[in-house]
């Protein structure tokens, strides 16, 4: 088993060896990389923001070197398009600023690849990335002009997840647009409900066009289980994403990106929660992670081994990962900490202090 | 011909060499190299066909203004170089 780790400047890949997980190669240095995945054929893909040159997408067969391929890009902008955000009636951009996100496609399409990017594009590769496709059906409708940035100056397409019992059924998660779902391939798309925006004015709490679900995560063995990191919460539902009941105690707080779902067990799930929205770092400085295994009705706060005082490390969405077992999970930080837990998260082992802020955390095998 | 030529921090990105070309504008000169060189063009311009947010392009020591047309002309002589904005840490 080993792991990759996106960072600002390079993509690291590391090694379980007899001593513990060690840095095995470095890819990229220098570079931002934003997404990667590896395919159901061992290729591995790496999504690349230059900065100055704009994003790049590259692919490594097994055995081989790693190769630019195709990226995602929109379709030049129609003169009468009106699309404009609805904070700053700006008109969107129709090019890729980030990929954000990077999935495999079901396995029974060995070549297919999923991005989602910012602005809220939805891509989708049949041939390992060589060529990529906007969902249009997706990019047109009326209700994406309700969508807004969060963090970002425009809102992002960050968890993109396909039923495996039916590879037709896709959920995604947008910043700031809510979750949709397809169970057509992408032919029609329908809201998900249940989310509470609590910075809604009153009334407009429980639209479903402008939720800000952080992170979406599915039970990979129970594939109606599926949890979400929310802005203001912490939701899960029970159906495949199609409605959401609020959890509404987790201490020490609610508020955090990351949510990660056990591979198995549909009543376990981690997340690393932070203060809240306007103070995004550990409460009280002592960084935790939270962990459910009945269904969200109670949580553990685990730090054994992470910082318990002067801590101000913010886990992003994509930055929590837990491996097949269920037992294995590495935590990276924006401040460049990157922690291993080899007991399914009550414990935690540095691996290194000192990395580039950390994008993502993903374990492959 | 005017000679296209790139600053060193794309080529660590992509291979594009410097190359003269026919055109008359930036525009027809970038094309004429993105013909032999397709593999610079999404480095440069973005899929709207506009020079990317922080990519500056000089012609003779003067930058672009058309940033969405590239209409600037140019002569036989002149040079263009394809910069990077600082931005960053």
């Amino acid at each position: 088993m080993s792991l990759l780790v996106g960072t600002r400047k390079g993509l690291f890949s590391l090694e379980r060896r007899v001593g513990g997980w060690e840095i095995d190669t470095v890819d990229f240095l220098g570079e931002p990389v934003s997404a990667a995945v590896v395919g159901h054929d061992g290729a591995a893909y790496a999504a690349l923001g230059t900065g100055h040159f704009g994003s790049h997408l590259w692919r490594r067969d097994p055995g081989g070197t790693w190769l630019e391929v195709g990226a995602p890009a929109f379709p030049i902008r129609p003169d009468d398009a009106t699309d404009v955000s609805p904070m700053t009636q700006e008109p969107w951009p129709w090019t890729v600023q980030l990929m954000w996100t990077l999935e495999n496609g079901p396995v029974e399409r060995p070549d297919e690849l999923w991005c989602g990017t910012i602005p809220g594009g939805l891509f989708r590769s049949a041939d390992r990335g060589a060529s990529w496709d906007l969902v249009r059906t997706l990019w047109d409708m009326p209700e994406r002009a309700e969508w807004f940035g969060g963090g970002y100056d425009w809102p992002g397409i960050h968890s993109i997840s396909i039923d495996p019992r039916s590879p037709d059924t896709v959920l995604i998660g947008v910043s700031c647009g809510g979750a949709w779902i397809t169970d057509d391939a992408g032919a029609t798309w329908a809201p998900t409900h249940g989310m509470r925006n609590e910075y809604m004015p009153p009334g407009e709490e429980y639209t479903t066009v402008v939720q800000d679900p952080h992170r979406l995560a599915r039970c990979a063995a129970e594939p109606d289980v599926v949890w979400n990191q929310h802005h203001n919460g912490c939701f899960r539902s029970v159906d495949g994403g199609r409605n959401w009941t609020e959890i509404t105690e987790r201490p020490p707080s609610v508020f955090g990106f990351a949510a990660v779902a056990h591979p198995t067990n549909p009543n376990v799930a981690w997340f690393v929660p932070a203060v809240k929205d306007e103070m995004r770092i550990p409460v009280d400085g002592r960084l935790v992670v939270s962990r459910t295994t009945d269904g969200g009705a109670t949580f553990e706060a685990f730090g054994n081994g992470l910082p318990t005082e002067a801590a101000y490390d913010l886990v992003y969405r994509h930055s929590l990962d837990v491996d097949a077992t269920g037992e294995v999970l590495a935590m990276g930080t924006t401040t460049g900490s990157l922690w291993i837990s080899e007991t399914a998260g009550q414990s935690w082992t540095t691996v290194s202090n000192h990395l580039p802020p950390i994008h993502f955390t993903r374990f492959i095998g | 011909m005017p000679k296209v030529s790139f600053t060193s921090n794309l080529r660590r990105h992509v291979d594009c060499p410097a190359a003269s070309v026919e055109g008359g504008t930036v525009a027809e000169c970038l094309g004429a190299y993105f013909s032999i060189h397709p593999q610079v063009r999404t480095y440069v311009l973005d899929e709207q066909g506009k020079i990317r947010r922080h990519v500056a392009v000089f012609v003779g020591g003067e930058q672009v203004r058309d940033l969405a047309e590239q209409s600037d002309l140019v002569h036989d002589t002149t040079e263009i170089t394809v910069m990077q904005a600082l931005s960053g840490g």
